[in-house]
């Protein structure tokens, strides 16, 4: 059971060359844009045709490219929730719900108002996609596409066409009402935060080919690849070499830090989330701080600093809560910032 | 006045403008499915070649399949006894050749302009390509199918070269409302062909008017998405 996917295509200025496996459950696909998220799940819902390789869903074979089998996408029964939500501008909120639906005539109506009922869409039922919001328009999206009852779910940037204020409550919604699909559900993003609220396993996408794969919180803790560590989020990046067996020196930042054993060989990079460092003197690595400039959030004080004792290096960012900031540091800059070897990241290139 | 020139081209017109229609808007559909870029171009330079010859080598080219001593003229007259040179039947003929590539290249170009994604979401929950033709790319494009047919009925109502070519100036049977006029100014009835030229004028001012109305309403539909 799942979604077995290895396909190749060649585009302009890259080659896909992808391979997914799924069992179940929620899958989110992170990768910067333009890197072949899109054009995969195209690829899976048979919008678009790869050069070779296979896809196969629960033991159904929907396309290989050996055995010459290529299901249009109207018999793949594959839901795809589009990044503009492609709601029939023609149609009522009723009737975009009703496309799917291949029952006889009183059942599809009583499943239009089941679904409708279920999504809280009752009473904009006789409304035009342009008279309905943003996030009304995702609901009866969504709302379509499960009526149709498709085995597997792909969500492109569902949330990119959204105000930033609506992004997190439809977040939790959209969590809330993939409850009732028992699916897998695959979810393409470049927003980290959407993918570590929603998606129990990860796969990170660069230049057309998986990176690295498995589960969301596990990569986030240890990404093991620079671009993995940057498309989670990771602010401070340095090149390294290795001092000893648990030391290395970043090259960036003109300091030697402990990490944690071993170093392998491969590792060519450090890097530390900015939430790590601390202005208490309770870890083994200390850089001393030449003060450049901090940065406001609405919660949140971005400090940038250079190593005081050496020339042309790197700025590091320190991220600190307002309330630690005011509470602990009483807004003064500390004279050093720490950082406990468990929190740096050793990654390869 | 004779009125029979109007009456023969209102007539010519509304007909032609049906096949038009329906060929134009089926040739743009076709096109618009094809895959290979090359083919695509080939065939929308055949298609489009009416538009960009002078009428005269259309006509030409005309009379050369319907004559009588050409092969099709010659079945069309052995089997069916169907004359169709310097026929009523020619008028039609002449004005569907001429309006055809406004009619097919406005409906291509509407159907290009409608989201793709429309289209893929169509196909991803089920519904048939007839399906997703009529119901979903046909209503998304019609302000630029309707315009389309707006211009192409125009067309056909003032076609002259090709007319005259293959259905000839018959008074009362082929002559169209240019003929008319060409006729009449050259018999010298300045008088005559006054009160012609008003009434085509007339007509293709109402038919602009039409035709900005369809683009607006276009436009107010795009804005709202």
């Amino acid at each position: 059971m799942g979604l077995y996917v290895d396909i190749q295509k060649k585009l302009k200025g890259f080659s896909l060359n992808m391979h997914l496996e799924t069992d179940g459950g929620f899958l989110g696909i992170l990768g910067a844009s333009g890197c072949g998220k899109s054009m995969t799940l195209k690829c899976i819902a048979g919008i678009e045709t790869p050069d070779t390789g296979q896809i196969i869903l629960n033991d159904r074979v929907l396309f290989d490219s050996e055995k010459k089998i290529n299901l249009s996408p109207q018999k793949r029964r594959i839901g795809y929730l589009f990044q503009n939500y492609a709601l029939f501008p023609n149609m009522t909120v009723e009737g975009n719900i009703g496309v799917g639906i291949r029952l006889p005539k009183i059942e599809k109506k009583e499943k239009i108002s089941q679904m409708m009922k279920l999504f809280g869409l009752e009473q904009l039922k006789s409304r035009y996609p342009h008279q309905i919001s943003g996030g009304q328009q995702q609901r009866v999206a969504l709302a379509r596409i499960l009526a149709s009852a498709p085995d597997v779910l792909l969500l492109d940037e569902p949330f990119s066409a959204l105000d930033y204020y609506l992004r997190e409550k439809l977040q939790i919604q959209l969590a809330e009402d993939l409850k009732r699909f028992h699916g897998e559900v695959l979810m393409v993003t470049h927003n980290r935060d959407e993918v570590y609220r929603l998606s129990e396993k990860l796969t990170i996408i660069k230049n057309g080919s998986s990176l690295i794969a498995g589960a969301t919180k596990e990569i986030f803790k240890k990404p093991e690849y620079l671009e993995a560590a940057k498309i989670t989020g990771c602010k401070n990046i340095s090149r390294v070499e290795a001092v000893n067996k648990d030391e290395v020196r970043a090259i960036d930042w003109g300091v030697n830090l402990k990490v944690n054993a071993p170093i392998e060989k491969d590792i060519k990079y450090i890097g530390i989330r900015a939430h790590y460092f601390t202005g208490k003197a309770d870890g083994v690595n200390q850089i001393a701080v030449k003060f450049e400039k901090v940065i406001a959030d609405p919660f949140e004080m971005n400090v940038v600093i250079k190593n005081k004792y050496s020339e042309n290096t790197q700025e590091i960012w320190w991220k600190v809560s307002k309330s630690d900031w005011k509470s602990v540091y009483k807004e003064q800059v500390p004279n050093y910032l720490y950082v406990a070897p468990e929190d740096i990241m050793l990654l390869k290139e | 006045m004779d009125w029979s020139p109007m009456l023969i081209s209102i007539r010519t017109a509304m007909t032609a403008i049906v096949i038009t229609f329906f060929l134009g808007t089926y040739a743009a559909k076709w096109i618009f499915r094809l895959k290979s870029q090359k083919l695509k171009m080939i065939i929308d330079g055949i298609l489009t070649l009416p538009l960009v010859l002078p009428p005269t080598v259309v006509g030409f080219m005309l009379l050369y399949t319907f004559g009588v001593k050409r092969p099709l003229g010659k079945f069309l007259v052995d089997y069916f006894s169907v004359r169709i040179v310097f026929s009523w039947t020619a008028t039609v003929i002449a004005a569907v050749v001429i309006s055809f590539p406004l009619m097919y290249r406005s409906a291509r170009a509407a159907f290009e302009q409608v989201d793709m994604n429309l289209i893929y979401a169509g196909r991803t929950l089920g519904m048939s390509e007839s399906t997703i033709f009529w119901r979903v790319l046909m209503p998304s494009a019609l302000p630029g199918v309707a315009s389309g047919g707006i211009l192409a009925f125009a067309r056909g109502l003032g076609e002259f070269g090709a007319t005259a070519m293959i259905a000839g100036n018959i008074a009362g049977k082929t002559r169209t409302l240019p003929l008319a006029i060409y006729s009449e100014v050259a018999a010298g009835n300045m008088e005559g062909a006054y009160n012609y030229v008003l009434i085509i004028v007339a007509i293709s001012f109402l038919i602009v008017l039409l035709m900005n109305y369809f683009t607006s309403k276009e436009k107010r539909y795009q804005m709202k998405r």
